[in-house]
């Protein structure tokens, strides 16, 4: 039995054009410097149970001195 | 987080898949259950309960798939795949009054939401707790590296456009994508699709609206083939040639 309901999607990829990308600038998603990487992530967080997602988020808030810490989706009232 | 704060609208619209446990408050026999349980497959009415953050009214929702895992008496364990917006704790009571005993949800896991599953990239607290400080305190990113994931990461399943460095700058600014800039295109992708563009590098430039089918974005000569919506990546990551051009004439250098 498969873990999870909804299957692999198979998507294809069609080139229009071929180029090369400059490496000078922009860079792959795990190769960001840390304060550019940090710029551009996310959490997949295991929420424990008790607290609200808003409280998690007004926490991490604290913690990591980021105003814009958002989640998406909460639980509550489901 | 911070720039990759823009993706939010579209990962709350995302299919989430969910473990819950009914229980139920009579006794109802396996085929029964069955028989009600899969009677809520497909679209079903719904009115988000009192103690919710929409608007009450009676809306209809998806449920792709629903299946039951486990079943110890008055306890079900339930897996459920569904639409945005779908409230498991009125989906228990509902197959309640169905089987006419009553029912109500005892406990919910969401397993996934998106791309994003509970076997990828996963993080507790504790997790990001310890990261954040061994990056302060010891200069190490390598943990902050696992908890925190690229943004890029998030929208694995919506369908791509992968653009030219050229036309990268422009797309930051919120200029709609035209179809010169487009480089590949994942098939499928039809009008008014959520679609991310990217750089050839894996980079998400932006999130926006599809304008054409995907054919159209492969044999079309000009035109818009993608509306800017959310910008995820700062303007000046990559050269603003469009600038340029504008400022001294066409085919000046960079």
């Amino acid at each position: 039995m498969e873990k999870y309901l909804k299957g692999t999607e198979k998507r294809e990829i069609f080139i229009k054009d071929e180029e090369d990308t400059n490496p000078d600038y922009g860079w792959k998603p795990e190769e960001r410097p840390i304060e550019v990487y940090l710029k551009y992530v996310a959490i997949n967080l295991d929420k424990p149970v008790g607290p609200s997602s808003h409280e998690i988020v007004a926490w991490l808030r604290r913690l990591l001195g980021i105003e814009k810490v958002a989640h998406a989706g909460t639980l509550e009232g489901c | 987080m911070s720039r990759a704060i823009k993706v939010l609208p579209v990962l709350l619209k995302e299919d989430k898949e969910y473990v819950c446990v009914m229980r139920l408050h009579g006794d109802v026999d396996d085929a029964s259950l069955r028989k009600v349980v899969n009677m809520f497959k497909g679209p079903i009415y719904q009115r988000p309960p009192l103690r919710s953050a929409v608007k009450r009214a009676l809306r209809v929702r998806r449920i792709y798939d629903i299946r039951i895992l486990e079943r110890d008496g008055r306890n079900v364990l339930l897996q459920v795949w569904c639409e945005a917006g779908t409230y498991m704790r009125k989906l228990c009571h509902d197959i309640g009054e169905i089987l006419g005993v009553g029912a109500h949800m005892q406990e919910l896991r969401r397993i996934r939401s998106g791309s994003l599953d509970e076997d990828h990239y996963l993080a507790t607290l504790h997790d990001v707790v310890d990261a954040f400080f061994f990056w302060k305190e010891h200069k190490l990113e390598e943990p902050l590296r696992q908890s925190f994931i690229p943004v890029e990461y998030t929208i694995q399943h919506i369908p791509k456009v992968v653009i030219r460095d050229s036309a990268v700058d422009a797309i930051c600014h919120g200029a709609p994508l035209t179809v010169p800039g487009i480089l590949q295109v994942e098939n499928g992708i039809k009008v008014r699709d959520t679609v991310a563009i990217m750089t050839l590098k894996g980079e998400l430039v932006a999130l926006g609206e599809a304008v054409m089918r995907s054919e159209q974005m492969l044999t079309a000569k000009k035109g818009i083939a993608v509306k800017t919506k959310a910008v995820i990546m700062e303007p000046g990551t990559y050269p603003s040639m469009w600038k340029k051009k504008k400022k001294s004439g066409a085919g000046a250098g960079i």
